[in-house]
């Protein structure tokens, strides 16, 4: 198990250190800046959707190795979004932070943007089981907001699509087939579609 | 029937040059310079030689044969304005019939054919018809002009275009005096166009751009087959594209087969999605904002990782003192 959870590490880092190289060995276009902004967010919404992905992978498959590398993923998606963010505040304005207090007023996809960072930024710094134990129920409601997060971070990339929907509706779905996967009634007829060890045995025994 | 074509980027065996062979071609050059016999040489040998780096496209009879007698530098830019290396003009574009991302384009637009090329010229003119490259050019001198290319996006490039004024081809049509707008068409051929055949795509085909005739008939005006001393690339809008200075990007229409003189404004690819968005205008104006994209700054490319090579943007692109005059009176917030 601890080798799994290296090698999610290791695969969640590796497109950091391409992009990184790309720009390094200077094949990333004539503005490396916005290229790293690009594959940085898209990278960010790829992990949120793993992220979500995992509790109903577990439900359906009943491996535990999902449930362990939730929440690293977690915490490589609020990576990947803060290294989105930087990227835009250093590469594209080049730190000019009235331009930033400009944007922040008028501009629905950053502001939206901006919302869905923080949230993420609340749940992980309360990743850690100090947090849990102190928030106690708490804890659980307030790591709903992942799913207002994700709402916004598809609101914040439908903003900014300027001539084709093809990418974003295929992140919607998958983004919707997760939420709907999370309604009661479906998560547990998914948890009923692969029989519980043991349980087999019992009903025979009954019959 | 399968069309084999060649990628754009892939060059014919006979077109590759060794490098010694080039190295010892600029060194003969320079000696031929030295001896003050330059002007001997055919002005296509030096059209070639003046931009770094640039693959020598084809060269159909069209092109060629307008090369020797082509007026280099006619318009030059500013003095702060360097040049785009060719290799970032050829692979940072947009052109949405290939693709969304700036790399789609020359990725995917080697499918295109370019040759044989006709446009059609119709409307409100005396003498409408079906022209191929060398009909559509007629006796045109071609011009060589260096223009600052603004996005809507906020980047910039500077490039050196090949063309003729518009001018003079509309002209040549014959306009009648209800010639209020021109109406451009990009090709529609989704089979070489995997961004036409995108159920999910949100642009009405064919890719529609318009100019109002005093704009159309400006000298500024570019109707562009080349760039960089060579044709077009394929992705930059081959074999012949429209470049209006003064206005964003996506007004400069590329792969025209169609040229429409009309009574009416005509429908244009941008505002029909979001009219909010985009007008029919869309002078560069760094007073009026895009909703996603302050317009105030631009970045000229290349920039590097930690000087994104931010300059303020110029009312009209900087060529105000020749077109200002057209918007005199008008309220370019409500016309943007």
């Amino acid at each position: 198990m601890r080798l799994w959870r290296c090698s999610v590490f290791v695969a969640a880092l590796l497109p950091f250190l391409w992009w990184a190289w790309q720009v390094a060995a200077g094949r990333a276009g004539p503005e490396p800046g916005q290229y790293l902004l690009l594959n940085f967010g898209q990278c960010a919404l790829i992990l949120l959707l793993l992220t979500l992905s995992l509790t109903p992978l577990m439900k359906l498959t009943r491996w535990k190795g999902f449930a362990l590398i939730r929440r690293q993923l977690g915490l490589w998606t609020f990576t990947y979004g803060v290294l989105h963010l930087t990227s835009y505040l250093l590469f594209i304005l080049g730190l000019d932070f009235s331009t930033l207090g400009e944007d922040l007023q008028r501009r629905p996809y950053i502001i939206v943007g901006f919302a869905a960072l923080l949230m993420l930024l609340a749940l992980a710094v309360t990743s850690n089981r100090y947090s849990m134990k102190r928030l106690g129920k708490r804890w659980k409601f307030l790591h709903r907001l992942v799913y207002i997060a994700l709402g916004l971070v598809l609101l914040h990339f439908f903003w900014v699509v300027r001539a084709d929907m093809a990418q974003w509706s295929g992140y919607a779905l998958a983004g919707a087939v997760l939420m709907l996967l999370r309604i009661p009634a479906i998560s547990r007829a998914l948890g009923r579609i692969v029989p519980r060890r043991g349980g087999t045995r019992r009903a025979s025994r009954a019959s | 029937m399968l069309i084999k074509t060649r990628k754009r980027h892939q060059i014919g065996e006979n077109e590759v040059t060794s490098e010694s062979v080039y190295h010892a071609r600029r060194h003969f050059m320079a000696g031929v310079a030295g001896l003050g016999m330059a002007a001997v040489l055919p002005r296509s040998v030096w059209a070639a030689s003046e931009y770094d780096n640039v693959e020598q496209g084809s060269r159909p009879d069209w092109f060629a044969s307008r090369l020797d007698n082509t007026h280099w530098k006619a318009v030059t830019a500013g003095e702060n304005d360097k040049l785009t290396p060719f290799n970032d003009a050829t692979h940072y574009n947009n052109f949405f019939e290939f693709g969304t991302s700036k790399d789609d384009p020359y990725k995917h637009a080697g499918a295109m054919t370019t040759e044989p090329w006709t446009i059609e010229v119709d409307g409100e003119v005396g003498k409408p018809g079906t022209l191929d490259m060398n009909q559509l050019l007629g006796e045109q001198q071609l011009e060589e002009r260096i223009y600052r290319l603004r996005c809507v996006e906020a980047w910039s490039m500077v490039i050196p275009w090949l063309g003729v004024p518009l001018s003079a081809i509309l002209k040549r049509a014959e306009p009648t005096s209800d010639a209020k707008y021109v109406r451009f068409q990009t090709l529609m051929r989704p089979e070489e166009m995997p961004g036409q055949r995108s159920r999910f795509g949100l642009i009405d085909w064919p890719y529609q751009e318009g100019l109002r005739m005093d704009e159309a008939m400006h000298p500024l005006t570019l109707l562009s087959v080349g760039m960089y001393g060579r044709i077009l690339p394929n992705q930059n809008g081959a074999p012949v594209r429209l470049v209006v200075p003064w206005k964003y990007g996506f007004k400069s229409i590329k792969s025209i087969v169609r040229i429409s003189l009309v009574k009416e404004q005509p429908p244009t690819a941008w505002p029909t999605i979001n009219a909010n968005e985009y007008g029919f205008y869309s002078n560069v104006n760094p007073d009026v904002d895009h909703p996603r994209w302050s317009q105030a700054r631009e970045r000229r490319l290349p920039n590097s990782l930690f000087s994104p090579n931010m300059i303020d943007t110029q009312m009209f692109n900087g060529y105000g003192d020749e077109v200002a005059s057209l918007y005199k009176g008008m309220d370019l917030r409500k016309y943007f």
